[in-house]
């Protein structure tokens, strides 16, 4: 093994022992983690269903039909779950400055974001990353997509871009809440609306919504424009954007990173201590 | 008799004193219920302007006054299905409240009311408010729709508190409620028509979600506000309500009674 390699073994040690802890604490309670993993599945099928529903009602909603919606909503489902695995637990961050016990994650030689990711993997987000999954192979396979090095780079970047995205909302909501501590639910409102407005067509929204929830807080670049790029939709027409804009999600991830970066970076130095 | 109800009056003060103690809480939900408020409206009128101007009974109005209906009111209903009384069968303090000389389902739900009721000064209102003069919500045209509307409400926040308490007292039996309490927190919101109105639903939901006491904890209230439902529909919409009431206040006595003679506290 070559140097670089064994140094990058060591480093990453502690976390991979702490990972390795945390799933052998989840396989060990097997009623538990079973029912765990079945509302995980019911949370993905639920979501599924809200959105399905609105699209038998009616045959076009915004431009997308309930197909070209099945994989707008698999591409931001998956994407949110995956984030939501390895950073959802950015939530708990209230509790912790509330008891107190944030104190302790200060005091070790790791950097605070790593600790956090690490102390609270659940595996059964993986169920619901598992429903996003199916409808993405379902609506790949009734969707009519021109196959070609196009169109499989180009899904392959949004399912890249939207996982990236969304962990970046939650560690931008983990740093806001430093100020906030009981008026933490605000943050939902971008966090977990943004999962939900990322699932919509923006063709929809008024002008607010798409500066909010288009550019701001980039969530049609998750789902819904790489969709219309790849479908040849006119969706970023009828925004103003050109047709290509589906290929540059990556620039959306930087944007959402540099909110989050900054979000934390002020919140984590703001912190005083909880007097421990 | 009056001195039961002077104790269950002042359960429902504290109540809604305990809650006004969280003022920036209320701030984050109140922008939280704004934002999905907002959003909600994009999507609905969107699929009520396709559908060419009506769906399910649903005109541009009567779906802004249901989202904001029930917006406003989502700080007011338990659809999470968490509450204190849940931990208390859990840890074993319910033997306290057990001991009281109170109901403890009273005491349960005069308390969750008044927090209820308090809520929709910061948050419900405001969110409503918000709504009204941003979209634009049209008033009822019947004026008797008003006191059947605010019935219609209490009775929802009610049979939220009453649901809720079913919920923490099957603790009981199975010391460990999360997994229930989880499956009522995906469960209630989409039968009792938050994302969507059930109406919406394909007939075998809405048949499914009627036979829960979730709709009556939303929808029938935005139902008789929105003026979807006629004044006469808006009083069978009450009728249900109270039903849905009586049939959860009578399981709670049941369960309770059940349940003590279950209870075991750990460390005596």
């Amino acid at each position: 093994m070559s140097a670089t390699g064994l140094a990058w073994r060591e480093r990453t040690a502690p976390y991979r022992a702490v990972l390795a802890s945390r799933v052998r604490s989840q396989r060990s309670h097997r009623a538990s983690f079973r029912t765990d993993v079945a509302s995980s599945l019911l949370v993905g099928l639920v979501e599924l269903a809200e959105v399905a529903v609105l699209y038998v009602q009616v045959e076009s909603l915004g431009g997308l039909d309930l197909k070209a919606v099945l994989l707008v909503f698999a591409i931001a489902d998956l994407g949110f779950s995956l984030a939501d695995l390895v950073v959802g637990h950015c939530d708990n961050i209230p509790t912790y400055l509330r008891a107190g016990t944030l104190d302790v994650f200060y005091l070790r030689p790791q950097p605070l974001l790593m600790q956090l990711i690490t102390s609270d993997l659940q595996l059964r987000r993986l169920a619901r990353a598992a429903v996003a999954l199916v409808a993405l192979v379902v609506a790949l396979v009734v969707n009519d997509v021109d196959w070609g090095v196009g169109a499989v780079g180009l899904l392959a970047l949004a399912l890249v871009c939207a996982p990236l995205t969304f962990a970046a909302m939650f560690v931008w909501a983990g740093g806001v809440q430093f100020f906030l501590v009981d008026g933490a639910e605000a943050t939902n409102a971008f966090v977990y609306g943004g999962r939900y407005a990322a699932s919509q067509p923006a063709t929809v929204w008024g002008r607010p919504l798409v500066v909010l929830f288009g550019f701001f807080f980039p969530m049609a670049f998750t789902a819904f424009l790489p969709v219309v790029t790849l479908l040849d939709l006119d969706g970023a027409q009828q925004l103003g954007l050109p047709g290509w804009i589906g290929w540059t999600t990556p620039l959306a991830v930087v944007w959402a990173w540099l909110l989050a970066a900054l979000s934390w970076r002020v919140g984590v130095r703001h912190y005083q201590g909880g007097g421990g | 008799m009056r001195a039961a109800g002077r104790v269950y009056r002042r359960l429902l003060v504290a109540g809604f004193r305990r809650q006004s103690t969280y003022r920036l809480a209320a701030l984050g939900g109140l922008v939280a219920n704004t934002t999905f408020g907002f959003l909600k409206v994009a999507i609905l009128f969107a699929a009520v302007r396709a559908a060419g101007g009506e769906l399910q009974g649903y005109d541009l109005g009567a779906v802004a006054a249901y989202v904001w209906i029930s917006q406003g009111m989502l700080g007011s209903v338990n659809l999470n299905g968490r509450s204190d009384l849940a931990d208390r069968i859990k840890d074993g303090d319910v033997a306290v409240d057990l001991m009281r000389p109170v109901d403890v389902q009273g005491a349960f739900v005069a308390t969750e009311v008044g927090r209820s009721l308090f809520a929709f000064l910061p948050r419900g209102l405001p969110t409503f408010t918000i709504g009204a003069v941003v979209v634009g919500v049209p008033l009822p045209d019947d004026p008797l729709v008003y006191p059947l509307g605010v019935l219609s409400i209490l009775l929802a926040v009610t049979v939220s508190a009453t649901t809720v308490y079913l919920l923490a007292t099957t603790g009981f039996w199975l010391v460990e409620t999360r997994g229930l309490q989880l499956l009522y927190m995906i469960v209630s919101g989409f039968l009792a028509g938050l994302y969507l109105p059930i109406w919406f639903f394909p007939d075998w939901l809405v048949v499914v979600a009627s036979a829960t006491p979730f709709p009556a904890m939303l929808m029938y209230p935005t139902d008789v506000l929105s003026g979807r439902v006629d004044l006469a529909g808006g009083v069978v919409h009450v009728l249900v309500q109270l039903a849905w009431l009586a049939a959860t206040v009578a399981a709670g006595q049941g369960l309770t009674r059940a349940g003590r003679r279950r209870l075991e506290v750990q460390g005596g």
